[in-house]
């Protein structure tokens, strides 16, 4: 995996852990509207870079979340496990 | 529905092979306090869940308890991927090989098979949300124990990560508990 591919998803985890923590504070305190809105722009910038990887290296989801280049995409490595950060 | 995302939560950076650490973290793939237990353990108490906001707090920590899995796979793996038998014999792990090779097993770092033992779910919210919580500080446990089992910084990065998730957890855990027991008490007055 090159370092343009490894920053990028790099990124995309950091964005993740971000969305990830506010879901989980929101779970508890739906009410409140500055962690809501700060879930909605992370959500959004999260989705905006996962595109720009997706198109750039493969579909990080299947099951009909992302379309995959020809050939099939998904089956490509490395796999999750295999990467060396 | 599930869907897989082909990343994971958090990277998982090893800096040398180690097949006796790999011995003891398996505890937290296949053990009483690690993340199979935890993830099953939510999704299945999800369902008697009397408010929405247990449900949705049980769904998500559930699920990320499933990345939290493959986090504790991805490290094990790295760790033996390399291994000779001989290696593996002597990091105590001889037994494993015979019966598993370099597959990951569902076991405890003493090689106890994982048992639904392990989970609880009675039904009753109150009770159910307590085993959450003690369930979290047990897990917060077993990684500072790890992290004092090893000296490499890659993996002790990510144990720090999961510890801290623990705590997290255990404190939307004991919001969700305040929660219930205020719903049940209105549910009582009128
Ligand atoms: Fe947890």
């Amino acid at each position: 995996m090159n370092r343009d591919q490894l920053m990028l998803l790099r990124r995309l985890q950091e964005l993740q852990f971000t969305a990830i923590e506010l879901n989980l504070y929101l779970d508890t305190h739906p009410d409140e509207k500055e962690p809501l809105m700060e879930y909605n722009r992370v959500s959004q910038q999260f989705n905006n870079l996962k595109r720009t990887y997706e198109d750039r290296y493969g579909p990080l989801m299947v099951f009909g979340h992302s379309p995959s280049q020809y050939p099939w995409q998904w089956i490509n490595g490395p796999w999750p496990w295999e990467i060396e950060y | 529905m599930w869907i897989y995302e082909k990343k994971l939560e958090f990277p998982v950076r090893v800096t040398k092979p180690d097949v006796q650490m790999a011995k003891y973290l398996i505890t937290q793939y296949g053990g009483p306090d690690g993340e199979l237990s935890a993830s099953l353990r939510y999704l299945n108490q999800r369902y008697s869940m009397p408010t929405n906001k247990a449900k949705a707090i049980l769904t998500d920590i559930g699920t990320e308890e499933l990345a939290h899995m493959e986090i504790i796979a991805t490290m094990v793996y790295k760790l033996v991927k390399d291994a000779s038998p001989e290696e593996m014999k002597r990091a105590g792990l001889g037994g494993h090989y015979a019966q598993h090779d370099h597959a990951l097993f569902w076991v405890d770092a003493n090689g106890v098979p994982w048992s639904a033992k392990y989970i609880a779910a009675l039904g009753d919210p109150i009770a159910d949300l307590h085993e959450d919580m003690a369930a979290e500080e047990k897990a917060r446990a077993t990684y500072e124990h790890l992290i004092h089992l090893t000296d490499d910084p890659g993996v002790i990065e990510a144990l720090r990560f999961l510890r801290e998730r623990e705590v997290v957890h255990f404190q939307r855990f004991g919001e969700t508990l305040d929660h219930v027991h205020e719903y049940l008490n209105s549910k009582k007055y009128f």
